[in-house]
């Protein structure tokens, strides 16, 4: 692993004792997840114990010690949503590919996350895939929306381009093609 | 003309539709003489993407982006009103062409959230022309710091995150407490499930924000303050940043503000998904860089805070209502509102109701005139059964209860509260255990651990309301969910675990008719409890298309004459009657 460039998201850091998590959100966004080698050489460019880096990294939501899959879904469980099926959501989700959130497809293709509201509430159900939001769905367009991401993916992979780790919910700018974080169905 | 597009609008397509706009301006060689300002959420997120067109006067609902040369052709170039696109009262079936007319916004009063529309949220000059920044100029000129705070408590304003504490007070307080730096604190971790009013008003309007937060800093002598932003939120981060860096520019923020020996600067600290991190001293706990886990409430912030020094954190809202009050005066917003809570409110209206969005209304306005007058009723000719206040910290109101007020102490007391504004409309297709076992799954994760009442209580109320929702509950167990929901409430640390039972008792006080259903009968009213219903096909409606066969995954259908289901097979998942074209197959 290339810790040059750890080394230069961490360059600036440090004056205020919050970069710590500033740094571990850059690298979440980085590398879909904080590998240990990462969270090692932080705890020692920034002089904060391993045992705290790692207990930052277990408390907050935003970070994932395990690698994601290819393809990151989010399943809003916000109240707006849930009043309106987004359990079924999920349901869907474990019947079409077999897993719970918070859990990766064998294959490395899907990892599937919850979130406990994204303020798009008007619009629920809201199911965020790969950083683009889908407003009011429902079992049908989620099928759509996994058989299209599936399609993507093999295609993708047949042609021998590696698809790059998602990166999480707010950092869009990792997204395929450069897209800007939200964008319309 | 200006184009919605917060996170609601994005998400409904008005990027695309920016790009078709710019497009037609081109081809019909009008981009010189139109300006296509981008502006944040203005509020009716129902109809997003929202196009409004001055001096035509008109507002566009829903747009596309194949109808962009067609706005451009008609209303821009010619002048006439494109009538498809505009809004349709249901109910009368009039139409509605201009945004003063919009029923949604004709009873509310858009106090904060109404600036949206004139600013695009990433420039700085918008906000300026708008009459921005003159609270500022007009504190550091004309007033001294005692004199911000005595505005700010003649005002009235309380905390809009929830608790309601006097602004003004916590200010004095912070200003006189020793120490050798002080700091201001915007909390924008908007946790709560069904709140989004301060996503709105940082992403559409960051600089109003940041005018508050200097202002504060100003009466209470700090020099630093903090955004404390949830990563969820995205376009408010960049949108947020982005604002700090042109007021840094145009020595708005920074070393001696508009020539005076003012100084003061903002930094944004993105929060890392916890929940509790929206309790005070959890989230300055974060902000320090640890865990965000909450202290006793015995050491106020304004005395020990960030890094141990006097510090004032509010709400986004209480900030954003800062620079009107000082520039109109305390008198001027101590006009509006109830005895004890003052001016306006803003509510995420959601759920099973018609209009959906942010609703700005003078407090004392009742839930019936919200929730009827501006959010439109129920939909799908459904009966509205409850509202949800105040997140998971606080309850169900029953629909006879509407006729209260918007204020802090009538929700209180109602066994609700005022929380920093969800509003979640139920109707009859809810279910009240149902929602209880949401909120208590929701703060089973987001529970720290900290304190033992919080952490057990939590995960022995949910066991018991899981037991219910499947059909093994004891008649019983509500006495033991009150006696726990006593002891949470007194023996937790922080506001989390003491508001955590609210959901429960609310529901229980309001609804316990629908616990005995569950009790007794084992019947879930609602059809909502996976494990107490069933369905069935109706052999009278049934025509034997099959659709359902294809569309059950277990299995479970029976091509007898008539078709039915096998129970055994049957995993209650709904999906056939969906599925079905008849509407043949119901729960019971």
């Amino acid at each position: 692993m290339d810790l040059t460039e750890v080394d230069s998201l961490i360059v600036n850091r440090g004056q205020d004792p919050f970069d710590i998590l500033e740094v571990l959100h850059d690298l979440q966004a980085r590398y879909g997840y904080l590998p240990e080698e990462v969270l090692r050489h932080v705890s020692a460019r920034l002089a904060v114990p391993l045992i705290e880096v790692f207990r930052l990294a277990n408390f907050y939501k935003a970070f994932s010690l395990k690698p994601r899959g290819r393809h990151l879904l989010t399943v809003c469980l916000g109240t707006a949503c849930h009043v309106r099926g987004a359990p079924r959501m999920l349901d869907e989700v474990k019947a079409e590919l077999g897993i719970g959130a918070g859990e990766t497809t064998e294959d490395g293709a899907f990892t599937v996350e919850t979130v406990n509201c994204l303020g798009a509430c008007a619009l629920g159900p809201v199911v965020v895939a790969d950083g683009v939001y889908h407003e009011h769905m429902n079992p049908e367009k989620l099928r759509a929306l996994l058989e299209r991401l599936r399609s993507e993916d093999a295609s993708l992979r047949a042609e021998g381009v590696g698809v790059c780790v998602q990166g999480t919910l707010g950092c869009g700018q990792d997204a395929p093609g450069g897209q800007a974080v939200v964008a319309g169905v | 003309m200006t184009l919605s597009s917060g996170t609601c609008g994005q998400a409904s397509g008005s990027l695309a539709v920016l790009r078709a706009l710019q497009q037609a301006l081109e081809e019909q060689g009008l981009a010189e003489k139109v300006h296509v300002r981008v502006t944040g959420c203005q509020g009716f997120c129902q109809e997003e993407p929202l196009v409004t067109i001055q001096p035509l006067d008109v507002l566009y609902c829903s747009v596309k982006p194949e109808d962009a040369a067609e706005i451009v052709a008609e209303s821009l170039a010619n002048g006439r009103i494109v009538e498809r696109l505009c809004y349709r009262d249901p109910l009368t079936g009039r139409l509605v062409t201009t945004a003063a007319e919009l029923p949604f916004f004709a009873k509310q009063d858009r106090e904060l959230i109404g600036r949206n529309q004139f600013v695009d949220p990433c420039d700085i000059r918008d906000y300026i022309a708008a009459g921005g920044y003159a609270a500022l100029a007009k504190v550091l000129t004309q007033m001294d710091p005692e004199k911000v705070i005595e505005e700010v408590k003649a005002s009235g304003l309380r905390g809009r995150g929830g608790g309601g504490y006097p602004t003004g007070r916590k200010w004095e307080q912070c200003r006189v407490a020793p120490g050798c730096e002080h700091y201001v604190i915007c909390n924008a971790d908007e946790g709560d499930p069904g709140a989004y009013m301060d996503r709105g008003l940082l992403e559409g309007n960051p600089h109003l924000i940041l005018e508050g937060m200097a202002i504060g800093a100003y009466a209470v002598g700090a020099r630093q303050g903090f955004v404390y932003v949830r990563n969820e939120y995205p376009l408010a981060v960049e949108h947020t940043r982005t604002a700090i860096a042109q007021a840094r520019e145009l020595g708005l923020l920074g070393e001696r503000i508009l020539g005076t020996d003012f100084s003061f600067d903002v930094k944004v600290a993105r929060g890392g998904g916890a929940f509790v991190c929206g309790e005070s001293t959890a989230l300055v706990a974060s902000l320090e860089g640890k865990v965000g886990e909450p202290r006793p409430k015995d050491v106020h912030l304004v005395e020990h805070g960030y890094l141990d020094q006097p510090t004032v954190l509010n709400n986004v809202e209480t900030w954003a209502n800062v620079p009107p009050i000082l520039l109109n005066g305390s008198g001027w917003f101590a006009a509006k509102g109830t005895e004890k809570s003052k001016g306006t409110k803003i509510f995420a209206l959601t759920g099973q109701v018609k209009n959906t969005g942010l609703v700005e209304v003078e407090m004392g306005t009742t839930l019936r005139e919200i929730i009827f007058d501006i959010g439109g009723g129920p939909v799908n000719g459904r009966q509205i059964k409850a509202v949800q206040t105040g997140g998971p910290s606080g309850g169900c109101l029953p629909v006879s209860l509407f006729d209260l007020p918007v204020d802090y102490e009538a929700l209180t007391a109602a066994g609700s509260m005022m929380g920093s504004g969800g509003m979640v409309v139920m109707d009859d297709s809810a279910c009240m255990v149902d929602v209880a076992k949401y909120f208590l799954r929701f703060l089973k994760d987001e529970s720290c651990g900290k304190c033992v009442p919080c952490r057990l209580g939590i995960d022995r109320m949910l066991e018991i309301l899981t037991d219910i929702s499947e059909g093994r509950g004891r008649a019983d167990q509500l006495g033991v969910l009150e006696e726990l929901a006593w002891t949470m409430s007194v023996g937790s640390l922080c506001a989390l675990g003491k508001t955590a039972p609210n959901p429960v008792l609310s529901t229980l006080r309001y609804f316990r008719d629908e616990y005995e259903a569950h009790l007794n009968e084992r019947r879930c009213p609602a059809g909502v409890c996976q494990a107490l219903r069933s369905y069935f096909i109706d052999p009278e409606l049934c025509s034997e298309c099959g659709v359902c066969l294809d569309t059950c995954p277990e299995g479970a259908i029976v091509e007898d004459r008539p078709f039915r289901i096998d129970e055994m097979l049957c995993k209650r998942c709904g999906l056939c009657e969906e599925a079905c074209p008849a509407a043949a197959i119901r729960r019971v």
